[in-house]
């Protein structure tokens, strides 16, 4: 029963180190600041996500999860604002987002 | 697995730094800073779970609020050329 | 001098720290439990000192707990843009088409708005990059996301949550 877990809880870190790298390579292959925007945003969410709900798994119910959850919610919490706050100086700062159709309403 | 889920962090820690150095405009680099605090938190703690000792969570913990508030206070320099600059006084000035 | 309003705020950040104190803490001897308690209510008095407790918002503790359940529905949505997201990094024509749309939110209260654009930018494919009284600039990375926003399904669900009385 613990083996099947331990073997759960790894696979979960090895794929989300897997969604940060994926994410990483969609910072490199992005053509402008915008669209990095959502590449960076996987690695915020699916990466620490995954990462952080193996080593919870892993750890079992005490201390050491609730910390993990806490570092899980903080994260969840404030990254959103900073990529808002990027985006909103970078429009601010006259970089001019590449659009294919514009769509405004 | 953990020392596999080490290497990997590392090679994207690499990554990001890479991206961070080539970025062309000043918001590339603070979005590829960005990323690489987040990821230092991971490393962190999976690195207490490596050597299993759990106390790195709490500098884990501590990174993460300390990597936001960098993050903004950067953007609110290089929005304004201030940092001290009251946010009641107008309007425009929430980042 | 202290009326109700005022006192259940002061009442809810006391009671979070005191919760996140024993939560980060492990250790419970009582002269580790009274220098927590000393530093909790020397955070409190700072907090009022600096006007940093909004008073005219609805307590900030309790907000959270009423989110819970969504945060639940946020997560399977976040995983499943992500696995969109991913395939468009990783396919070799790199199929995206970025678009720039504006779209209606439905909260009256400030923390709803801030749950709904909060949400939309942690969907990865979406970011919210102006918000205003009732409509929210979203720049998007492919038509998906601009299909999973205009069904207004997320706006929906956060204002019925807010509706709801705790």
């Amino acid at each position: 029963m613990s083996d099947l877990i331990n073997i759960i809880s790894g696979v979960l870190i090895i794929s989300g180190a897997l969604a940060i790298i994926v994410g990483l390579i969609g910072v490199f292959r992005m053509p402008d600041f915008f669209t990095r925007l959502h590449a960076a945003s996987i690695v915020d969410t699916m990466g620490t996500m995954l990462i952080l709900f193996g080593m919870m798994l892993y750890s079992g119910f005490n201390i050491v999860s609730v910390k993990l959850l806490l570092i899980l919610i903080f994260i969840l919490v404030t990254t959103p604002t900073a990529a808002h706050a990027l985006a909103k100086s970078a429009l601010h700062g006259g970089l001019k987002p590449m659009l294919d159709k514009d769509e405004k309403e | 697995m953990f020392e596999v889920a080490t290497y990997m962090i590392l090679f994207a820690m690499f990554l990001a730094l890479v991206s961070a150095i080539i970025g062309k405009s000043v918001y590339d680099k603070i979005l590829a800073v960005n990323i690489l605090g987040t990821i230092t938190v991971l490393f962190i703690a999976l690195f207490g779970f490596l050597t299993e000792r759990p106390e790195f969570l709490d500098i884990a913990l501590v990174y993460a609020l300390i990597n936001f508030i960098a993050t903004v206070a950067i953007l609110k320099f290089f929005e304004y050329g201030d940092m001290g600059r009251s946010s009641h006084l107008n309007e425009d000035s929430d980042i | 001098m202290l009326d109700r309003n005022k006192f259940y705020h002061i009442a809810s950040l006391f009671i979070s720290l005191a919760i996140l104190w024993l939560l980060l803490s492990g250790h419970y001897t009582p002269l580790l439990l009274s220098l927590g308690l000393l530093s909790i209510i020397l955070v409190t008095l700072i907090a009022l000192r600096m006007n940093l407790i909004a008073f005219e918002q609805p307590e900030t503790f309790i907000q959270f707990i009423k989110y819970i359940p969504y945060g639940f529905w946020l997560l399977i949505e976040i995983l499943k843009s992500n696995i969109d997201v991913c395939k468009r990094i990783l396919n070799p024509n790199l199929p995206i088409s970025p678009r720039w749309i504006t779209i209606k939110s439905s909260q009256f209260s400030e923390f709803g708005k801030i749950i709904y654009a909060n949400s939309i930018t942690l969907t990865p494919g979406t970011i919210s990059m102006d918000v205003d009284e009732n409509r929210i600039e979203v720049h998007a990375l492919s038509e998906v996301g601009v299909e999973g926003l205009a069904t207004g399904d997320m706006d929906k669900r956060i204002s019925e949550v807010e509706q709801k009385y705790v």
